[in-house]
């Protein structure tokens, strides 16, 4: 399937967002409304009243097969500052722990009329393949399947750039770590190419890179200090050693030795560099907790802006943004 | 119908062994060919094969069909997929040895062989295990395996423990003349891979099998080959390289040939996207440039056969997440049509591509079939190179629907099917009449 195609399942006839799977395949323009929706949104979360009532009816599913904290939390909130009523599937004690197919505990939820699915699985393709399988009505957001995507952070990721930085033409961004089983890597290299930055680099040895990465349309290095030279962004990325098998990296050790992010590497970019990073961090693996914790981090506003993002997608996903009435 | 005496008449006879290329009939008569050309003095059909406008050739000899008996019944079955199997040409099929029970027994050798003359439609030759278990660390009793009809061994998918294994198990069934068939890939460097690892595995994210997979298994064997002495065979190789180094290895002498998929003809990595678990397949199909090596190599004869790598699967096998879905394609009946595609793409010419599934396969086994002269084994395809057809609408036999051809409308399709001079399969559109 082409980045065409694989738009086509994430859109319905008018062109609008069904389901939000992957950033792959899917317009500068809609990736732009995303953040002006979400830049709407952003003011919801400082008032007294955190809620709107878009999705006052609908229910969300949060169907998380593997763990998460921060993304199933965000994603938890986001849906009840819409007002929409939240069900949180604990895959541990759930029927497919005991030999249920997926496709069976999809089909058991659907019957309970529920109206969306936020997925987070181990297995890249994991989304794609529910939202081929949903009743019409039901939307599906990908909250990360395997090492394919998370659009949600990469969308929170691009959201904050532009907060600070204004602009994605001329910027440099560098990704740095475990690009090959990072989802998130993936897709922030589709967004910040399609938003149209100057150039997207990643640094990590040759074993944390997929092959043939130069087609995903970054430019490799394999040494950081090069790497940060002149960028705008830096974006570091956790080490997923519960991805691993052996042999990726000889030692932590020396992995922040050669790919850790210092201060003094981090003089290497523009002086008015933003440092980011999904979380959770590995503090003294692949960040110095001097830079975690300093003025260039928006380690932290990066969270913040994950709801307002993921407010944005499902209130989008449910053509129910503030512009537009909640469908009935 | 055993003994009936049929004349095939008014097709273009194709057989590549003989190298005859024309019109004329085909006779048979107690179960092997009696005339080609014309008919034998004195010869009085029973019944008469009208072959008019269609292509009358040798069986087809297919290296890799899995039937899914014994163990895998809710896959398909011996009597199903053999049915399939007249349906798609092929007279002589292999099936690997990784049934439930493994083929490591005559016991299971006879149990095949045994429900396959039950199901009367196609000869069924089980290759048995290399190691017992398929576990890769014990010789199987690769005589017995031999006497009970095997001619050949192999492990399957599975990996050999390590190297000497392989040595020890190439040395033994070199002793009884056994073809050894590989499925060549080192398992650690295939790890966790679902499709090829190239920009497509990358993109979606999928852990890719590189073709270094399939190549160092290649290098590893072919010196364990060349020093034992073996006949040795690979099967469904899917990259390019991988072809040139079993090339060079049989142009320095040594006794390998190699075999391809009918769908690694076809399908590349690009196929698999949007997760298709139709296109889940291992080997993975590679890049267009291996694809295209592939066809190379089949048409200028480095690889001599091309097989179907049949594989039925049930529907929930491919209703999952794309790794964990089962790979393989149930491909019994798309091995012609894919196979006149190639020729009408000008790769290779009819009676190459028809080489390729009969006179090639059968001599890397020493088999008789394969071949339209007196005295061979009456196995005699009839197809129309013209008829297009769509799997979806009818006539497919094999209990397996996973073919990402499933909607394709698909050109050439088998009219009648002889094995042992018996018709086995007959698809309606061809004339047959009982004479008298």
């Amino acid at each position: 399937m082409s980045a065409t195609a694989a738009a086509d399942i994430q859109l319905d006839a008018s062109g609008r967002l069904r389901h939000f799977l992957t950033v792959e395949g899917l317009s500068r323009e809609l990736l732009v409304r995303i953040m002006d929706t979400a830049e709407s949104f952003a003011g919801v979360t400082a008032q007294n009243v955190k809620k709107v009532p878009l999705l006052r009816g609908k229910t969300v599913v949060n169907l998380f097969f593997e763990n998460s904290t921060r993304t199933r939390t965000t994603f938890e909130l986001a849906a009840k500052r819409l007002s929409a009523d939240v069900l949180n599937i604990n895959i541990a004690t759930s029927a497919t722990s005991k030999g249920e197919s997926l496709l069976d505990t999809v089909r058991n939820l659907e019957a309970m009329h529920v109206d969306m699915f936020v997925v987070r699985h181990a297995q890249s393709g994991a989304a794609h393949f529910i939202a081929r399988h949903v009743a019409p009505h039901i939307s599906v957001l990908n909250a990360g399947d395997g090492r394919h995507a998370h659009p949600t952070q990469a969308m929170l990721d691009v959201f904050t750039i532009r907060r600070c930085k204004g602009e994605f033409a001329g910027l440099k961004v560098a990704i740095v770590g475990d690009i090959l089983h990072s989802r998130v890597a993936r897709s922030e290299i589709w967004a910040l190419n399609t938003l149209g930055v100057e150039e997207v680099r990643v640094v990590a040895p040759k074993t944390l890179l997929p092959a043939h990465v130069e087609a995903l349309g970054v430019v490799p290095y394999h040494d950081l200090s090069e790497g940060l030279r002149d960028v705008d962004v830096v974006i570091m990325l956790r080490l997923q050693l519960e991805r691993m098998g052996s042999a990726f990296i000889p030692s932590e050790h020396e992995y922040f030795q050669r790919f850790g992010l210092t201060e003094k590497r981090l003089e290497k970019a523009r002086p008015d560099v933003i440092v980011m990073h999904p979380g959770p961090i590995n503090r003294g693996i692949e960040i110095d907790s001097a830079i975690a914790d300093g003025p260039r981090s928006v380690i932290l506003p990066q969270v913040t802006n994950g709801i307002a993002v993921r407010m944005a997608v499902m209130s989008m996903a449910m053509h129910a943004g503030p512009d537009m009435e909640v469908a009935a | 119908m055993s003994g009936e005496r049929i004349l095939i008449e008014g097709g273009r006879i194709v057989d590549p062994a003989s190298g005859f290329d024309g019109p004329g009939t085909v006779c048979v008569a107690d179960g092997v060919i009696a005339g080609v050309g014309a008919p034998p003095d004195g010869f009085e059909a029973d019944r008469r094969v009208d072959a008019s406008g269609q292509i009358v050739c040798p069986g087809f000899v297919d290296l890799c069909a899995r039937l899914r008996e014994p163990g895998q019944e809710h896959k398909g079955s011996i009597a199903s997929e053999s049915a399939a199997a007249a349906a798609g040409g092929v007279t002589t099929l292999c099936c690997p040895p990784d049934t439930v029970p493994v083929i490591d027994t005559p016991a299971v050798v006879k149990l095949v062989t045994e429900r396959a003359e039950q199901a009367g439609k196609v000869r069924v030759l089980p290759i048995g295990a290399l190691t017992r278990g398929l576990t890769g660390t014990d010789l199987s009793e690769m005589y017995a395996l031999k006497r009970a009809g095997c001619l050949a061994l192999g492990n399957a998918d599975r990996p050999l423990a390590h190297p000497l294994v392989l040595r020890r198990a190439l040395e033994y069934a070199a002793s009884f003349d056994l073809v050894v068939v590989f499925r060549p890939e080192d398992p650690w460097l295939r790890s966790q891979g679902c499709v090829h690892e190239g920009v497509v595995s990358s993109r979606l994210g999928l852990p890719g099998i590189p073709e270094t997979a399939e190549t160092v298994a290649v290098a590893q064997a072919l010196p364990l080959i060349e020093q034992t002495g073996v006949r040795a065979h690979f099967g469904q190789l899917s990259s390019g390289r991988a072809v040139e180094m079993v090339a060079e290895a049989r142009a320095r002498g040594v006794h390998v040939s190699a075999d391809v998929a009918v769908h690694h003809l076809h399908l590349t990595e690009s196929d698999v996207d949007g997760f298709d678990a139709l296109c889940h397949s291992r080997p993975p199909f590679r890049t267009m440039a291996d694809r295209d090596a592939l066809r190379a190599a089949v048409a200028d004869g480095r690889i001599s056969a091309v097989c179907s790598d049949h594989q039925p699967h049930e529907p929930d096998a491919k209703l999952d997440v794309f790794p964990e879905t089962e790979p393989g394609l149930s491909s019994l009946q798309t091995l012609l049509p894919l196979m006149c595609a190639l020729v009408a793409e000008g790769w290779l010419s009819l009676s190459d591509a028809i080489a390729r599934m009969t006179a090639g396969p059968a001599a890397i086994l020493g088999l008789a079939s394969g071949r339209l002269v007196p005295g061979a084994p009456a196995d005699i395809c009839v197809f129309d190179p013209a008829s297009a057809w769509v799997p979806a609408q009818g006539g497919w036999l094999s209990a397996g629907r996973n073919t990402p051809f499933w909607e394709w409308t698909l050109t050439g399709r088998v009219t009648a099917t002889l094995a042992g001079g018996r018709l086995v399969y007959s698809s309606g559109d061809i004339a047959s009449a009982r004479i008298g």
